[in-house]
């Protein structure tokens, strides 16, 4: 009933459904854990009491994205050994380390310090739950760090040799192969990239209760202090990160020239400079993109800075060595496209600020409501197109993906992705729907503790611990514990 | 020295940290529909709340570490027990998520801890008999799984499965009774009781079960030299067992939880010795899986710098949350 190709089949959506779905969560904490560290380090500083409400405020939503992304997460640590387990047995003296350095250097430093951060701010002083928080935020940088290490070591490996057993060991110099050719650009993209998302989630938050307050006529200078802030990330960090993807676009020219050419969708080589296709539908049978909208030559001056400079296509690369050009050449373009919609905004906050209208523009909160969910699809389609793009290898050039897969039968791997879509779907868009709830709270003066229900506190939030307390009582927190 | 053999040991005290600490998290949540909802239940959470994240990243460590330390162990246990492992991952997602989730949506309250006990039960189940496949032996041809797709479920597997849930249950209710007081602690004691002698029973049918599952396990256990020094595991286990159960009844506060712990310490060096020097019996030693030295010597590094550190903010966490859980909870 079911062939190989099948159990390959479905192991690769199983794969690439459990990560995306995964990597939504760390693109969004990476980003607000350090905006948590930003806020509580602003409120020690300045002792206003906004940026406490903002940090509580958004500390509740990180504790629901976090727990979804640890549970996630694990899914992934295994799912390398129960699918892919000739890829585990061949790639593991090489990459094992690095996930192992990932798990003692960044999985306990978030999960140790978590619990304070979360539940212990009556419990130590404010420095060190301060600590606490900074170490939650380095932890999901240095967790990037490792897990991009090991995406840019199958990318682009360098530093191995082949065993005998045909396992890849390796070579001689770990520092090769953490630093390999594609990892500080794919870091510096991808961190961005996870900064850019939490800026536009927090601005959309932001820009919603602006449009709430415009209609209550009432100010809101928490709305007011997130929105702002939001928007200087998005004026500042998008034009880096467009700067940084071209670099990280020329690093991959070198490296990986087929996924390139599926990005341009440039299936014929030409001698003498080669278009720029906006737009146009790639057909992989004929090799051609049917109804393209080109501007001549300057996709050689984008890559190589030289209107005459010839570029490979297509046509140079195997049949079986191409990646699937379609999806590559739309993801780029998805990917691409939101980032400019992205400078727009930052762009339009500027000329709102220069104004001193930033707080008084519906259309530009209109907008930045609407952009809200876009880091998210910026992200993902990034991933596909560098995903797919090195296709039909999973270690590129080293091992292809067809020959990693785990010795299983196909309703077995079908059952399984079966049973990941129910509850990844359910379980998760039950999460997203409490964090979507809890955006839609106005944030206001006094915001209560994490652990507290959406019906009120159910316990109480005194400074001292006192017996006789009355649960369910409404007094709201005391804005902070003096240091002990 | 070996560095594969410093290795076994990492990954073993791993696997170790790992059962005891998120044993008394999962075991929590075998045991929660008998505690009282409210109350009762809010402190039960809110004991493990700020501790069960770092508790179960020692999962992680195990998993990472097998598949950085014995790749080939990792590339051939993983798909020989693929269901328990799948099985495992998604009532860890139940259990995890309801941590937060009960607290965002009291209307649903009760669904939630509903995950929470089913998540955790499966979780441990699932754990107990991958332990028990591995124990029972897995076929490996070509450096690949060879066996067939049912071969994880057998009477043995069931039992092991059977044997940690009581396991996780004992370390669940003698956590609870170090954190609780009044009612709920006298509910504790109650459970801890109970699942102490179903620990106690199902450990001793494991063992007996052993000795006849294998030839060279039956031979570890039972001849000349070798008893020497295996004998002594069955009778600090027994030890062990009785002051525990003691200290359950003369209603001593930590001291059942850390006999509990003991108690699995020896049921660990017990595993030892039946499974060693086999990572994966019956046919793969740890040499014959182990990662090439450079990869364990540049690991090692970073476990003397981490490990030490990780010691220490971890016992720093649990220190701040020390003591009874009162009502004002963890803010």
């Amino acid at each position: 009933m079911f062939d190989q190709l099948d159990a390959l089949l479905l192991a690769r959506i199983q794969f690439a459904f459990t990560v995306s779905f995964h990597f939504f969560f760390p693109a969004f904490s990476i980003g607000l854990a350090s905006y948590l560290a930003v806020l509580e380090g602003l409120w020690l500083k300045t002792g206003k009491q906004v940026y406490l409400d903002l940090f509580k405020y958004w500390l509740k939503i990180f504790a629901i994205a976090f727990a979804m992304g640890v549970v996630s997460g694990i899914v992934m640590s295994y799912q390398f050994g129960t699918n892919w387990s000739v890829f585990s047995d061949v790639a593991g003296p090489v990459i094992g380390p690095l996930m192992a350095y990932e798990v003692l250097t960044a999985f306990f430093l978030e999960a140790g310090f978590l619990g304070v951060m979360l539940f212990g701010m009556n419990k130590v002083g404010r420095k060190l739950h301060y600590t606490a928080t900074l170490m939650v935020a380095l932890g999901t940088f240095v967790s990037a760090f490792w897990i991009l290490s090991v995406n840019s070591w199958m990318q682009t490996p360098v530093g191995h040799i082949i065993g005998e057993n045909g396992q890849l060991l390796p070579g001689g110099s770990w520092w090769d192969i953490v630093f390999n050719p594609s990892f500080p650009y794919r870091l510096v993209h991808t961190v961005m990239a996870a900064y850019l998302t939490t800026a536009f989630v927090v601005g959309g938050v932001g820009a919603w209760h602006l449009l709430k307050e415009r209609k209550d006529g009432t100010a809101n200078p928490h709305a007011r202090k997130m929105f702002s802030m939001a928007m200087w990330m998005a004026a500042i960090v998008t034009p880096a990160q467009i700067f940084a993807g071209d670099l990280h676009g020329l690093n991959t020219l070198e490296h990986q020239p087929a996924k390139v050419m599926a990005m341009e969708g440039h299936f014929d080589s030409h001698p003498e400079g080669a278009p720029l296709i906006l737009f146009g539908i790639p057909d992989s049978e004929e090799k051609t993109v049917k109804y393209a909208i080109e501007i001549p030559k300057a996709s050689s001056l984008i890559l190589k800075h030289d209107l005459n400079a010839p570029m490979d296509g297509l046509d140079t690369i195997p049949d079986d060595e191409e990646p699937p050009v379609g999806m590559v050449f739309w993801s780029f373009r998805i990917m691409v496209g939101i980032g400019f919609a992205m400078l727009g905004i930052g762009l339009w906050s500027l000329y709102g600020r220069a104004r001193k209208r930033l707080y008084d523009m519906p259309w530009l909160h209109r907008a930045a409501v609407l952009m809200a969910p876009s880091g998210f699809a910026a992200v993902l389609a990034g991933w596909i197109t560098t995903e797919v793009g090195r296709q039909p290898y999973v270690i590129y050039g080293l091992l292809r993906t067809a020959d990693a897969a785990s010795p299983l039968d196909a309703p077995a791997v079908a059952a399984s992705l079966l049973a990941f879509i129910i509850v990844y779907f359910t379980v998760f868009g039950i999460g997203v729907w409490y964090i979507l709830r809890l955006m839609s709270k106005t944030p206001h003066s006094g915001e209560p503790d994490a652990m507290e229900g959406d019906s009120g506190p159910i316990r109480t939030a005194g400074i001292t611990p006192g017996p006789t307390q009355n649960p369910g009582h409404d007094e709201p927190l005391p804005a902070h514990k003096e240091d002990v | 020295m070996d560095l594969t053999v410093i290795w076994a040991f990492i990954i073993a005290f791993a696997v170790f940290a790992y059962v005891v600490m998120d044993g008394f998290d999962l075991g929590i949540g075998i045991l929660f529909p008998t505690v009282r909802v409210g109350q009762g239940r809010d402190r039960a959470m809110n004991s493990i709340a700020p501790v069960w994240d770092g508790n179960e990243t020692w999962l992680v460590l195990g998993g990472g570490g097998l598949f950085a330390a014995f790749p080939l162990a990792y590339a051939v246990i993983l798909p020989a027990t693929y269901p328990l492992i799948i099985a495992m991952l998604l009532g860890l997602v139940f259990r995890g998520v309801a941590f937060e989730y009960r607290w965002r949506d009291p209307g649903h309250r009760a669904f939630w801890d509903a995950a929470f006990f089913g998540g955790s039960l499966v979780a441990a189940m699932a754990q107990g008999m991958t332990l028990g496949a591995l124990l029972q032996g897995i076929e490996v041809v070509d450096r690949s799984y060879a066996g067939s797709w049912f071969d994880w479920l057998t009477p043995y597997t069931l039992l092991c499965g059977l044997g940690v849930v009581a396991g996780y249950a004992l370390l669940g209710s003698t956590w609870l009774i170090w954190k609780l007081d009044g009612g709920a602690q006298k509910h504790a004691r109650y459970l801890a009781l109970r699942a102490a002698i179903a620990t106690i029973v199902l450990m001793g049918a494991v063992s007996l079960y052993n000795i006849f599952l294998n030839a060279e396990y039956a031979d570890r256990w039972l001849t000349a030299p070798e008893i020497y020094f295996a004998a002594p595991v069955p009778i600090l286990t027994g030890l062990v067992a009785l002051s525990m159960i003691q200290a359950i009844r003369k209603e001593r506060n930590s001291k059942p939880f850390w006999l509990a712990i003991a108690l699995f310490f020896a049921g660990t060096l017990g595993l030892g010795v039946t499974m060693w020097p086999y990572v994966v019996p019956p046919g793969v030693t740890i040499w014959d899986a182990a990662a090439p030295e450079s990869s364990q010597i540049f690991m090692l590094v970073g476990v003397a710098i981490t490990m030490p550190l990780i010691i220490g903010y971890t016992a720093w966490a649990y220190w701040v949350f020390r003591g009874k859980v009162d009502d004002e909870g963890y803010h």
